[in-house]
């Protein structure tokens, strides 16, 4: 067993209660640890990466119970990849929230630990409980993420997302104790090989089990009826906050992806394909609202949070196509999207804070400091995030477009490229009236924050690496595509007997 | 006995959801209280009832299912983590914001405006006698 597989969730678990004992100690100590954990962490999902690399996927049975009864951690390609993903947004949100944004309430860095320990162990774990349980680390952590820094807008938006969440939190173990009630385990894989040869009755509660399940993973990854708490709370949430928050909506979409290849995927039997048909007409609505939404915000904050709403909405729609190529294409947009609205949320503060009251304001404001290095700095971002050629978003639209064809690709080209169109319009709406139309006035804020803004360009920078790195990155997400619908694979890794 | 348990998990369910559907954070409060017990008393009997079994795995064609106890605990645990979260967010909401609202801000006028006037028609015609 390779114990390396616990890292990424003891590290920051271990360093995020160092980090609560600190609360007294000077704020350098704080950084310097906080700042350790995720440059380890990143070196640990580098390591893990190279690993998954190789094709094999790796079981940890903790207290090395064999696979159905004890918990077990599975590393595969996609695990990996979600590790890499959050690492690389950890790094960048806490040497950005180093900035000052860490003292703006207590505890910040002790909560961005343990929401990376949740995150890393929920993209890790291959118990359906164990699964719940990351979550609620994850999901208690960000509830006090959102509120740092206090204020009526953040208070008025963490009331929706916790409640929601509780209910969500709910839902989940009762589908978690209907799985197990029928299927007498929790282990995914085991699921699996049990769903292969339900029928009737129990057939049709695993379903109602997993469509509920699909509706709390729905929430998380917030489309279309289960969205609408998440342009407030990410709209109103601290700059650091609302970068890391660009991977909790990736979070439901790695579960939904996850259940819809492993636990209900082409050899799941009589619910093979559960639910892709209202999923694939969920997306495509999902898309079209949140670029209205987006185009109608009127805080620059607001129009990231539907453009975080667009992205969820097109990985959406590629699930629901199932197919290799669809996944494939959707995972390296996964990692664009990710990075680049991250960036977009740290560079929106940056401007902001230029502003003066009006901060993310889309009004004819007071003059900037530094137009002309913001305002080239927005407009190449705007770009990749719009899904202009020669940026990353272009290639994983582009993928995605490909990998449709016949009636479904009616439906989805129209959508995605219209939809890229008003975002088009909409950012430069936002770009012109921030950089363009200024009343003239000096708002008298501070100069621009060079180290800031020299993380935030570094996180940007993302979107042309993938560009320049886009045969081996595609290369790595097709293999993870192919890993993920062999699910034979899964039951030989876990020595389950193949019954398929 | 299942009939019975399954109504009280029903009747559990049927109050969460209504007090969670209201508007003000306490009626809200209570509401996920109630129905996070719905759901642990769910997951609980999900080992299937026994009355008089052991509770651990042996060579008995009969047992009780550990297992559901385990995840239970869990959920009690977490469930009560979450609620006193909510409570404390509650609280300061209503100081910071001066309203329970789940919004934060009274939108009920419309609403159950008729209502409320006639209630406040009242409340002030009691004072005047």
């Amino acid at each position: 067993m390779n114990h390396l597989l616990l890292v990424p969730v003891l590290l920051p678990l271990i360093c995020g209660a160092l980090l609560m004992t600190t609360s007294r100690s000077p704020i350098n100590q704080v950084r310097l640890i906080s700042c350790g954990s995720v440059l380890l962490l990143f070196l640990a999902a580098l390591y893990l990466l190279t690993q998954a690399g190789s094709g094999q996927i790796q079981v940890y049975g903790l207290g090395d119970w064999p696979a159905p009864f004890g918990i077990v951690l599975v590393l595969d390609r996609l695990s990996a990849l979600m590790l890499m993903v959050t690492a690389v947004l950890g790094v960048f949100v806490t040497l950005y929230a180093m900035r000052g944004d860490d003292l703006r309430g207590g505890y910040f860095h002790a909560l961005l630990q343990f929401q990376l320990a949740g995150i890393n162990g929920a993209f890790l774990t291959g118990d359906l409980f164990n699964l719940f349980v990351f979550f609620e680390i994850l999901l208690i952590a960000s509830y006090a993420l959102l509120l740092h820094g206090l204020g009526a807008a953040r208070l008025r938006a963490a009331l929706h997302y916790v409640i929601l969440n509780l209910i969500g939190s709910s839902l989940f173990l009762i589908s978690a104790g209907l799985f197990y009630g029928i299927a007498g385990t929790l282990n995914l894989v085991d699921l699996a090989r049990f769903i292969a040869q339900a029928e009737g009755d129990q057939l049709f509660l695993l379903e109602a089990a997993g469509a509920l399940l699909m509706m709390v993973f729905g929430l998380k990854a917030a489309f279309f009826p289960l969205y609408f708490w998440l342009p407030r709370a990410y709209a109103h949430a601290t700059a650091p906050v609302a970068a890391l928050f660009a991977i909790m909506t990736k979070i439901g979409l790695y579960a939904i992806l996850r259940f819809s290849t492993l636990v209900f995927g082409v050899s799941a039997g009589g619910a093979s394909g559960l639910g892709t048909g209202v999923l694939w007409v969920l997306a495509l609505v999902t898309v079209v609202l949140s670029i209205l939404g987006a185009f109608a915000a009127n805080t620059l904050t607001s129009l990231l949070a539907y453009l975080v709403l667009v992205s969820v909405g097109t990985l959406l729609a590629g699930i629901a196509i199932g197919t290799e190529e669809a996944i494939t294409a959707i995972l390296y947009y996964l990692l664009h999207s990710t990075w680049i609205i991250a960036g977009l949320f740290l560079l929106a503060d940056i401007i902001a804070k230029q502003r003066g009251d009006l901060a993310t304001g889309l009004k004819v404001g007071p003059q900037l400091l530094n137009p002309h290095l913001l305002g080239g700095t927005f407009f190449v971002a705007a770009i990749a995030v719009a899904g202009l050629p020669p940026f990353s978003g272009f290639f994983g639209k582009v993928l995605l477009l490909q990998s449709v064809s016949g009636s479904a690709a009616w439906q989805l080209w129209p959508v995605i490229l219209i939809s890229g169109l008003v975002g088009v319009v909409g950012l430069s709406r936002a770009g012109s009236m921030i950089f363009w139309r200024s009343n003239n006035t000096l708002s008298g804020a501070a100069p621009l924050d060079k180290t800031a803004y020299f993380f935030t360009v570094l996180l940007l920078l993302t979107s042309p690496l993938l560009v320049v790195f886009a045969q081996p990155v595609i290369a790595f997400t097709e293999a993870t595509a192919q890993q993920i619908m062999d699910v034979p694979s899964y039951l030989n890794a876990m020595q389950l007997k193949e019954a398929l | 006995m299942e009939l019975l348990v399954a109504i009280t998990i029903g009747v559990l369910t049927f109050s969460g959801i209504y007090l969670i559907l209201r508007a003000r954070t306490f009626s809200v409060a209570l509401g996920l209280t109630l129905f996070s017990y719905a759901v642990n008393l769910f997951l609980f009997v999900m080992g299937r009832l026994h009355t008089g079994q052991p509770a651990v795995l042996n060579d008995a064609s009969s047992y009780t299912d550990p297992v559901p106890q385990a995840l239970v605990l869990t959920a009690i645990v977490i469930g009560f983590a979450m609620t006193s979260f909510v409570l404390i967010l509650a609280l300061r909401a209503y100081t910071e914001l001066g309203s329970d609202h789940v919004d934060g801000v009274e939108k009920t006028k419309k609403i159950t405006g008729l209502g409320r006037n006639k209630q406040n028609k009242k409340k002030r015609t009691g004072a005047k006698r």
